[in-house]
């Protein structure tokens, strides 16, 4: 028996060309053929079980293979097998699985939040995806803003307040800001004067007396100090900004090079003044969602 | 024109039991391993944290369990060092004694091992399995084949079932199986170890390892003259006449060297009990996983009829060529250094494995932001893993950077949860006047504070400034 497996034969199909020349028949090994058998079964098994073939203009749906699943405005849909019902059924499955922190986070007060690293990581996480699908088309990805537009959220100056609550009500609210113009008030040297007030408040070095100038009508000609205070500090409660810290959101006087250039875009702002508005979120967000971006903003802010 | 089948009809081996030196190796072996592989999910451990299983692999924790070894899916790496072990100790096995692992270690050959004795427990001997598997179908026939066939479905079952018991906690799994609530992934599992199991031990065997098994094929590569092989001593057993079977004046080994017969008596129980159905006697085979099975038979006829044993036997061309056998060379060595140096290093790795891990990631959106006071801040992620199986309190500081603030919020105190870790953000923030380029490399160093546990650790990162501002 085993011997007869070993012996060197060679099959050939039978036929021959010219006389000698012949095919060899190497033919398949069993397992081979049973194998390919086995996956004849399985293709077979396969349309049955799931979508297959076309059928006119519908196709069969396969047996024994529905889906059920909750989109997010709870309606319950049961189908046949699709990959796009298993993407909403794994969608529920997530939702379902995040319910719970962001049941804890609704819980919590911002302290808490602030106190526990999983709440933390879990929030921060969250609110990246809502701050770069609604927050970033202004504010940037990284938060950091575009100067004369749109505030940075990174530094330490805010011009409507650091805090949980202010950063909470600015976005679901939403925040008017509007700087008058004063061309037709102020002239050319009087504007520039102011320009040089205002610049030596952050500490730049211009002309003394044309500061000193400046600062007269900065507090009594044009009422500057109305808005931005008799310090030049800034009032959060309208959105002033501070005027003392190193910190330009709208003229870029950190961008520019010279003591002329820095006058120059100081003077521009107060010549034309400046309106910006922030939308409110209250209604496209959920208060959660707020919530949790609030948190986010708060977490990329320098201040404490 | 004869008729070309379209397949190679497999020729069935019935294999003959045998009793020997090399059968009582295997079957140590083979109780062994089986109890190793069927008893360990069972196994129960005590840890501080974690499962009381001792070899879990926790696929959806991400971390597998091996005793007091907690292994993370940051330590997959050292699975790239099993990996060259394994491959390394089969070159060097491999060419120093040949298929040592096809022959004893092979789950193909320890799984067909037991199937053939479930085979020859229910249908008998040999020569009573081919009588059964000729005879007509009767009730007798069918009942042999059925539990025959039913017994080894058995042991396929518990194979699966037992394999799929290390992914999961062991007597909770098998509850939940059983009740039918147990995961898609176990009943799926199970039930493909069970097929592949019944069909490669029980249906397909040996035409595993001739046609399936690419290893089968590479070994020539890693043989020469002088490794090991399960070898027929031709020159003793055939000399110049050949092989005979015993008669008068052909009793002994000395008489039939004097009529130049071979000491072979061409009995062919090493053929019977050969598990790929090859006669050994025809020299070196590609289907012979040196099971060493036909030196116990041969040494059994030769032991029975007073010959010296040995016609069978380990042997290498060189012996057989008659000349000395070089066990130590330059290649085995080789894999052999190779192989203790992989394995040192695995086990330097796995023995110094920091506890405390840090990962630390400069925010680069945007790299820098200056503050009303005129000092720069960066930020950076950072994520502390702690490995042990205690929370662990940490403290997070920074060192090289002059004057430098580091504001961590709530945490510059940390406590890690056991087996755990955090994500933090920290801010940094200098005055830009106090450096002196634009990229300063700093510190971050973590302390526990922990009376029990004592670690630190600092890694490096930088400090960005942007070259405008600084004051040179």
């Amino acid at each position: 028996m085993s011997t007869e497996k070993n012996k060197p034969t060679v099959q050939t199909t039978g036929h021959a060309w010219d006389g000698d020349i012949q095919e060899f028949n190497n033919p398949l090994p069993t397992w081979w053929l049973w194998t390919f058998y086995a996956t004849v079964v399985f293709t077979i098994v396969y349309w049955i079980i799931f979508p297959a073939w076309p059928v006119g203009g519908d196709y069969t749906k396969g047996v024994m293979n529905e889906i059920t699943y909750k989109t997010a405005d709870g309606k319950e849909t049961t189908t046949h097998w699709n990959t796009r019902a298993l993407f909403l059924k794994e969608m529920q499955d997530a939702r379902e699985a995040q319910a719970e922190y962001l049941k804890k986070v609704n819980a919590s007060s911002f302290e808490q939040i602030s106190s526990d690293a999983e709440m933390s990581a879990f929030a921060n996480s969250t609110a990246k995806v809502l701050f770069a699908d609604n927050c970033a088309a202004c504010h940037q990805t990284g938060g950091d803003g575009v100067v004369g537009f749109y505030p940075n959220l990174l530094d330490d100056a805010w011009l409507w307040g650091a805090s949980f609550n202010k950063i909470q009500e600015s976005i679901a609210k939403g925040r008017n800001g509007s700087m008058p113009a004063f061309k037709t008030r102020l002239t050319e040297k009087q504007t520039s004067d102011v320009a040089d007030y205002v610049l030596s408040l952050s500490g730049e070095s211009v002309d003394t007396s044309a500061a000193k100038r400046g600062k007269s009508i900065f507090t009594t000609t044009a009422g500057c100090a109305a808005c931005h205070g008799n310090d030049a500090k800034g009032q959060t409660s309208m959105g002033a900004a501070n005027l003392t810290d190193k910190i330009w959101t709208i003229a870029d006087v950190n961008g520019a090079a010279t003591v002329e250039e820095k006058r120059a875009v100081v003077m521009s702002v107060v010549k034309n003044g400046k309106t910006r508005q922030m939308p409110a979120w209250k209604e496209r967000l959920s208060a959660t969602e707020i919530k949790m971006l609030t948190f986010y903003v708060h977490q990329l802010s320098a201040s404490k | 024109m004869p008729e070309s089948p379209s397949f190679q009809e497999r020729i069935e081996i019935f294999p003959r039991s045998v009793k020997g030196r090399y059968r009582s190796l295997k079957t140590s072996i083979l109780v062994l391993a089986y109890s190793v592989y069927f008893l360990l999910p069972w196994l129960r451990w005590s840890r501080e944290v974690g499962p009381e299983q001792a070899v879990l692999f926790d696929i959806d924790g991400r971390r597998f369990y091996i005793f007091d070894l907690v292994v993370y899916a940051q330590d997959i790496f050292w699975l790239a060092g099993l990996l060259l072990i394994a491959a390394f100790l089969l070159f060097f096995v491999t060419g120093l004694a040949g298929r040592v692992f096809c022959g004893y270690f092979c789950f193909q050959t320890l799984w067909t091992d037991i199937f053939v004795f479930i085979e020859r427990l229910v249908q008998g001997e040999r020569n009573a399995r081919i009588r059964l598997s000729q005879a007509p179908w009767t009730n007798k026939k069918i009942m042999k084949m059925g539990l025959t066939h039913f017994l080894w479905f058995s042991v396929a079952l518990i194979t699966g079932l037992s394999f799929t018991l290390y992914w999961g906690n062991a007597p909770e799994l098998i509850v939940q199986m059983i009740k039918g609530e147990a995961p898609f992934a176990a009943y799926a599992t199970t039930l493909f170890l069970t097929l592949t199991t019944y069909v490669m031990a029980g249906l397909a065997r040996e035409q595993v390892c001739t046609y399936m098994c690419p290893y089968a094929r590479f070994q020539a590569v890693m043989f020469d003259s002088d490794t090991l092989i399960v070898a027929y001593d031709e020159a003793r057993g055939e000399r110049e006449t050949g092989r005979q079977k015993p008669k008068k004046g052909l009793l002994t080994s000395a008489e039939r060297d004097n009529a130049s017969v071979g000491d072979c008596i061409d009995c062919g129980y090493c053929v019977q009990v050969c598990p790929t159905g090859i006669d050994i006697r025809n020299g070196m085979q590609y289907q012979c996983t040196s099971c060493a099975l036909c030196i116990d038979a041969c040494n059994t006829i030769m032991t029975s009829i007073k010959f010296p044993t040995g016609l069978i036997r380990y042997s290498s061309e060189h012996e057989l060529e008659g000349k000395k056998t070089k066990h130590f060379k330059a290649k085995n060595v080789g894999y052999a250094i190779t192989l203790l140096a992989t394995i040192m290093l695995l086990v330097w790795s796995v023995a110094t494995r920091s506890d405390l891990e840090m990962l630390i990631q400069q925010i680069r959106q945007p790299l820098s932001v200056n503050l009303s006071d005129g000092r720069v801040q960066n930020r950076y992620d950072i994520k502390i893993n702690n490995k042990t199986t205690k929370p662990i309190k940490y403290e997070i500081s920074i060192e090289g950077l002059d004057r430098a603030e580091l504001d961590m919020g709530r945490f510059s105190e940390v406590t890690v949860p056991a087996e755990g870790s955090v994500k933090l953000i920290a801010k940094v923030r200098v005055l830009p006047a106090l450096v002196s380029h634009s990229r300063t490399n700093f510190n971050f160093v973590i302390n526990s504070i922990d009376s029990k546990v004592k670690q630190k650790l600092s890694q490096q990162n930088v400090f960005y400034v942007p070259e405008k501002q600084l004051s040179h």
